[in-house]
């Protein structure tokens, strides 16, 4: 048996979930189905579709992020949204087990994502946590949050940029409160690295992170948290992007497909401010929150051929970056309204193996072209809560993540059947 | 090195030696019992203020860090914490504290309950299925949960458990002294026909006799409504209610309104310790509850 963090995982799951087959189990399983429904409106498709233009890409792509994370942007129209299906439960008195099943229904057809399944210790002692399966990653601050927790209908930028939908893999984390007065964690995780912007490792871990939070009281209105994380891979060996194509002056089709073979070091900060008047954020509350994210690639791109075959290697050394602030205040009982700003940046240098620069037809074709913009996007949102398991929100986006302005109206209903337990801070 | 490790082990026995038994309470209630009982030998740290909502706290990471070091954690129990303990045990890997464990005391499980439910559905609001868990407005239970805390604390720190029983030897006596004044001045309220905002004083009615004949909340945990209210001052019509009573961490408007309207008082009560300026500890806090009470009847 090849040891990958996977099958680590199960090993480790196993061997804690072995009393459990003799101890008498106090399970508690709890089952929740979240739904969604979205009605989402954006000038954009409907310009290019007016033009009668084919889209030029399936998925959304950020000017200068190379591409390879699976995210689905809304669909137009009114449809079925992320669905979520959750059980949770107890193992043994030292060891819970969580499953999420992500529904979504696409222009492709339903896509089914197992984002969870994972075992988790609780109470292990000394402020130790194991975890082991696959789960979301604490390397930043919504990157362990669900879809139905975000306070917009969308993730930030940044994230789409740096990991795709979602930043869950293969693997064990272990994580450590410090015996202190202040709020000290520390853990790491060692991931599969299967997935964007990691991808094809041969090695045991493809990808590794270490992070670290803090956070504490100021009197009874104020509470905040701060945290590092870094994440890297360094054996990517044929990370994927999107196929280029485009017409030659003679007629012809000319296909390649970008593969990027080498290592990605992603370095993140985020900070993270509540306010509730009394410590009762039922009635009024205040929540600001900041990610930075910034990525450091280095190795080579080879261009492949429809068949397969190398038709060119670009020496590539990347740099990209991104960050959003955000803030939602709860004005009255159930009624919030937020803001977000999102911003991107890259600089992206490709050599021709002969050491001169890259043309701008091949650096096109590595889809790490910047056209000269910097992706933004102003967001603002109202949401209602009449009850803790349901939410209407209007959001408004003024997309400029690519040259052309899109504006964007996204109407969310989510509704939560069952209980999955509360959300953490 | 050696010297270093030296000190260092020293340092580390000296400080268990005088380590107190580390409480964390999630209602100020128990924290001040806590405190009354152990005296010197504990260290408490109260979760909640006695102005905050114990059905709506954050998990927050200061509460993590304090249930982290924790040795004893005194909470209510009956699910008054589900929406904020469970998150809190399991973020801060403390073996000690868990369910089950001795370092976990759950009030509630120390006395008897009122209104357990035959069923728990999701629309007759928050309904808590072991029962309702405001047990601290009644100071006869709060005596039965002393007793039992005590036995807990001289539990898990055998060695000062003479000091404990001492502890509580002390505030026993105190406090069978109070009961019987609060009695004393308290035996014209029986009968008196009352509104409460949440159903939060179901033990405090059971201890005085006061009868709740509605409440402001429609289902407990939502919040009144215009048509409730509206419902609920019709039926004061028929059977008139003395005062509107809320706690100190409720908002006052609806009270004020159904106040305004049927001309009887609003009577705000601090439920726990710290809820009001006078009530600085478990004595001051039913001094002041029944002088508030007493005060209205007039
Ligand atoms: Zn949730």
């Amino acid at each position: 048996m090849q040891l990958t963090p996977t099958t680590l995982a199960i090993t480790i799951a196993a061997a804690l979930a072995a009393p459990a087959a003799f101890a008498d189990t106090t399970a508690n399983w709890q089952g929740s189905l979240i739904v969604e429904g979205i009605y989402f409106d954006s000038n954009k498709d409907e310009a290019t579709h007016a033009e009668g233009e084919e889209e030029a890409h399936e998925h959304a792509h950020l000017p200068g992020f190379p591409a390879g994370g699976h995210d689905h942007g809304f669909r137009e129209g009114l449809h079925a949204g992320h669905i979520e299906g959750v059980v949770s439960g107890n193992i043994s008195d030292k060891l819970k087990a969580r499953a999420t099943v992500g529904i979504l229904d696409t222009e492709d057809g339903i896509e089914t994502e197992l984002e969870e399944a994972f075992v988790e210790t609780q109470g292990l002692g000394k402020g130790v946590t194991v975890k082991a399966g696959r789960f979301f990653s604490d390397v930043g601050y919504l990157s362990s949050k669900h879809n139905h927790e975000w306070d917009f209908a969308d993730t930030p930028l940044v994230y789409k940029g740096m990991f795709g939908e979602h930043t869950n893999d293969d693997g064990v984390q272990l994580s450590y409160v410090a015996p202190t007065q202040q709020f000290v964690q520390v853990g790491t995780e060692l991931f599969k690295g299967d997935k964007f912007p990691a991808g094809n490792s041969d090695d045991t871990v493809g990808a590794a992170t270490v992070f670290a939070k803090t956070g504490g009281d100021i009197g009874t209105d104020h509470s905040w948290q701060a945290g590092v994380g870094h994440w890297r891979a360094d054996s990517i060996n044929g990370r994927e992007g999107e196929l280029h194509e485009h017409e030659r002056a003679d007629g012809s089709m000319h296909s390649v497909t970008p593969s990027f073979s080498g290592k990605s070091h992603i370095n993140s900060v985020n900070a993270l401010y509540k306010w509730a008047p009394n410590g009762n954020a039922k009635e009024r509350n205040l929540k600001l929150q900041a990610e930075y994210f910034q990525r450091d690639e280095a190795g080579t791109i080879a261009m492949l051929n429809t068949d397969g075959g190398i038709e060119r290697n670009l020496n590539y050394d990347g740099k990209q970056d991104g960050y959003y602030v955000q803030g939602v205040y709860q004005f009255r009982p159930h009624w919030r309204v937020g803001l977000r700003q999102d911003k991107l940046g890259s600089d992206n240098q490709l050599t021709q193996v002969s050491g001169a620069a890259a043309t701008e037809h091949q650096v096109e074709a590595t889809g790490l072209a910047t056209e000269g913009h910097t992706p933004k996007r102003n967001t603002l949102m109202v949401d209602y809560t009449p009850r803790e398991y349901s939410r209407l929100r209007l959001q408004f986006n003024e997309d400029n993540s690519t040259p052309e302005t899109d504006k964007q109206v996204i109407l969310q209903y989510t509704h939560s059947f069952g209980s999955h337990g509360a959300h953490s801070f | 090195m050696k010297r270093l490790i030296l000190a260092v082990s020293l340092l580390c026995s000296s400080a268990l030696a005088h380590a107190d038994l580390k409480v964390f309470a999630c209602e100020p209630e128990w924290g001040s019992l806590a405190q009354t009982i152990g005296g010197e030998k504990v260290s408490v740290y109260n979760a909640t203020t006695g102005l905050q909502d114990p059905h709506h706290i954050e998990g927050r990471p200061s509460l993590i860090a304090q249930v982290r070091n924790a040795d004893l954690l005194v909470c209510t129990g009956a699910e008054l914490e589900i929406g904020w303990l469970p998150i809190l045990l399991q973020k801060s890997g403390n073996a000690k504290v868990q369910d089950g464990q001795p370092g976990s005391f759950m009030a509630a499980q120390q006395v008897q309950l009122l209104h357990i439910p035959v069923k728990v559905e999701r629309s007759d609001g928050d309904v808590h299925a072991d029962g309702n868990p405001h047990i601290q407005t009644d100071p006869r239970r709060i005596a039965q949960v002393a007793k039992a805390l005590t036995e807990r604390m001289a539990q898990l720190d055998s060695a000062n458990a003479a000091h404990y029983q001492q502890g509580y030897a002390n505030f026993n006596t105190r406090w069978q002294q109070a009961l019987q004044g609060w009695a004393n001045k308290t035996a014209s309220l029986r009968g008196t026909p009352i509104v409460v905002h949440h159903k939060s004083w179901v033990y405090l009615q059971d201890w005085l006799g006061l009868q709740e004949v509605a409440t402001l909340e429609p289902k407990p945990g939502i919040p009144p409504t215009t048509a409730h209210l509206t419902n609920v001052l019709q039926q004061l019509q028929t059977t008139p209610a003395k005062f509107v009573l809320h706690s100190a961490y409720e908002n006052p408007r609806s009270a004020q309104w159904l106040s305004g309207k049927a001309g009887i008082p609003v009577v705000m009560l601090p439920s726990t310790v710290g809820g009001t300026p006078a009530a600085t500890d478990l004595f001051t806090l039913f001094d002041d509850i029944i002088q508030r009470l007493t005060s209205v009847q007039g």
